[in-house]
């Protein structure tokens, strides 16, 4: 019998390069690398020094939320709230930290508000079963206001005592040169490619987006596991806000305005699937990149930042169409 | 002593009468027809017994002891599970990933666990090869005929050890050839001992395969007898009411 399994599964393996043509976010990472060898033929500025820190760390604030946005897609949902939550928990650490209090407070405030965020976010949607999209559609209205009374609509650029150690944080380069935002992508980014493939959390992630019904009736906490969710990506949202405003040295109220149609954008392109149940941790990251490297080479080959837009939504059309595409191809 | 007994179980939702006065035993080893038309009550029975209700009155006693569930997931500690009619599968999940959903396997060290791949495709590869299933454990569900959704589903009764398997219709939506396959299951299972309850509209699976059949009709209990001493004439008069009640 034993026998008989092993055998099976041999046969039951693919080759690397049929597994590695299946997956989406390889596509894009090989558009990605064709895109960024191409400039540096086609520009002197592209492969600088300086160019490749800023088109790396550029890229961290949407990858940081595509995170946790890829979480919620999974499961079948959406975070619309993200841009505004990003910019609530950049105004607390903004408006804490100019108080007078440390650094480590004023990061504690601001997770702590997008838990609080993400949590409500959660119970309205899991236990109130109020569909995602108008609780985070309402959640983006509430956080933005909420950030604009917390600062009473004023730019913050003075941090208090901890000023210094806030743009380190968010500018600095710690290792060879990289920059600070890009280590913490990174890390983030096997910690959830880690958490979704390896937990019991990441499981349920992909069996509610794959049969919520199924789910419920094999005794998966469906509704605990939803909350949770929710919670990461206010959270991711509040990592980026943090990040970002150590590298910006400045809170304003309109901060990532719009970022979540980004944020979606780079989920969707890595691979997410908005209907539930297929998403990765390296297609969020990936498909940030390919976003930033479209609106960096724009830039750099003298061509209008207006055409960003249409770039950006003929991947994301391009994206979608994947599954067709492929299995168009492969019908006889 | 009975595995599995139900003694007077009513189930009501306000004014609805579900279930009425419903007693019945079940041995290991046996396996009952449970039919009755839409509305009849089967399904509030299934899943009276399968933890997700709690009856309005009555007991349910397991070898004797008293059973109260609130949940499915303390039915499933009792070692009674069930099957149901859509399978309930996750089609981008595997199916070791299926069969073990809800009950993953781990390892490691107090709060840092994580899932245990390994030891779950061997023990899902196991039990298909018990039930003669060609289904691998590292396929994805979407890619599955009929029978084999069938076997991940079955296969998840056998990763604890089932005394008592519920069957939702599991043969409504199938081909003639994979409703074979499916039976064939159910014998196995109940070559091993097991309970089997078989939810269903098909006269001829149930009168090919269950010991007994137990007809209900508008939350009432109006037959149950051996297959051998009835009829498929008689247990359709039983379920659109031709005949009042079975002698």
């Amino acid at each position: 019998m034993d026998i008989q399994f092993d055998d099976g599964v041999k046969r039951g393996r693919f080759s690397l390069v049929s597994w590695l043509a299946s997956r989406q976010a390889f596509w894009v990472l090989l558009a990605v690398v064709v895109a960024s060898i191409f400039l540096s033929f086609a520009t002197n500025s592209f492969a600088t020094s300086n160019n490749l820190f800023n088109v790396t760390r550029n890229f961290t604030f949407v990858a940081v939320v595509a995170l946790g946005m890829t979480i919620v897609i999974i499961t079948g949902g959406i975070d619309l709230s993200v841009g505004s939550v990003l910019c609530l928990c950049s105004m607390i650490l903004a408006v804490v930290m100019h108080e007078g209090y440390g650094i480590w407070t004023g990061i504690a405030a601001s997770l702590g508000t997008a838990l609080l965020i993400g949590l409500i976010n959660g119970l309205l949607i899991a236990y109130l079963e109020i569909p995602p999209f108008v609780v985070t559609l309402g959640m983006l209205s509430i956080a933005r206001s909420l950030a604009m009374v917390a600062s009473n609509n004023t730019v913050v650029f003075q941090f208090g005592p901890d000023h210094d150690k806030l743009l380190y944080l968010g500018g600095g380069a710690l290792l060879f040169g990289i920059a600070n935002p890009v280590i913490y992508t990174i890390a983030l980014a096997l910690l959830t490619g880690f958490v979704l493939h390896f937990t019991r959390f990441g499981r349920y992630v992909f069996a509610i987006g794959g049969n919520e019904h199924a789910a419920i009736v094999t005794g998966v906490p469906v509704r605990r596991i939803k909350v949770a969710v929710y919670m990461v990506s206010a959270l991711s949202a509040g990592i980026a806000g943090v990040i970002e405003t150590g590298w910006l040295g400045a809170v304003t109220t309109n901060l990532g305005a719009g970022m979540e149609l980004q944020v979606i954008a780079a989920a969707v392109i890595g691979g997410a699937n908005l209907a539930g149940g297929v998403g990765t941790a390296f297609g969020g990251l990936i498909g940030s990149a390919l976003i930033e490297v479209i609106r960096n080479s724009l830039g750099l080959l003298g061509i209008s930042a207006f055409w960003q837009g249409t770039f950006v939504g003929c991947f994301i059309i391009l994206a979608a169409s994947f599954d067709r595409i492929r299995n168009y191809r492969l019908r006889p | 002593m009975a595995l599995l007994e139900l003694k007077n179980v009513s189930k009501h939702f306000g004014a609805i009468h579900a279930l009425n006065d419903v007693s019945l035993t079940l041995e290991g080893g046996e396996v009952v027809g449970l039919m009755g038309d839409n509305g009849a009550g089967k399904s509030t029975l299934a899943k009276i017994v399968a933890g997700n209700f709690r009856p309005s009155h009555g007991e349910i006693r397991m070898e004797g002891r008293e059973l109260v569930m609130h949940r499915p997931i303390e039915a499933r500690q009792h070692g009674i599970e069930i099957v149901h009619q859509d399978l309930a599968l996750c089609d981008n999940l595997s199916a070791a990933a299926n069969v073990f959903l809800g009950r993953e396997l781990r390892r490691g060290v107090g709060p840092f666990k994580v899932l245990d791949y390994p030891t779950m495709y061997r023990r899902a590869g196991q039990i298909f090869a018990e039930l003669r299933s060609e289904t691998r454990p590292r396929d994805l569900v979407r890619q599955m005929s009929g029978g084999q959704r069938q076997a991940v589903a079955i296969a998840r009764t056998r990763i604890a050890d089932a005394r008592i398997i519920l069957m939702d219709e599991p043969t409504a939506a199938i081909s003639v050839r994979q409703v074979a396959e499916v039976l064939n299951l159910i014998r196995l299972l109940r070559d091993r001992g097991i309970a089997i309850v078989l939810i269903s509209h098909r006269m001829p699976d149930v009168f090919s395969i269950a010991n007994r059949v137990v007809v209900l009709r508008r939350g009432r209990k109006v037959a149950d007898k051996d297959v051998a001493s009835s009829s498929p004439e008689e247990v359709t008069g039983l379920i659109t009411g031709a005949i009042e009640h079975a002698l």
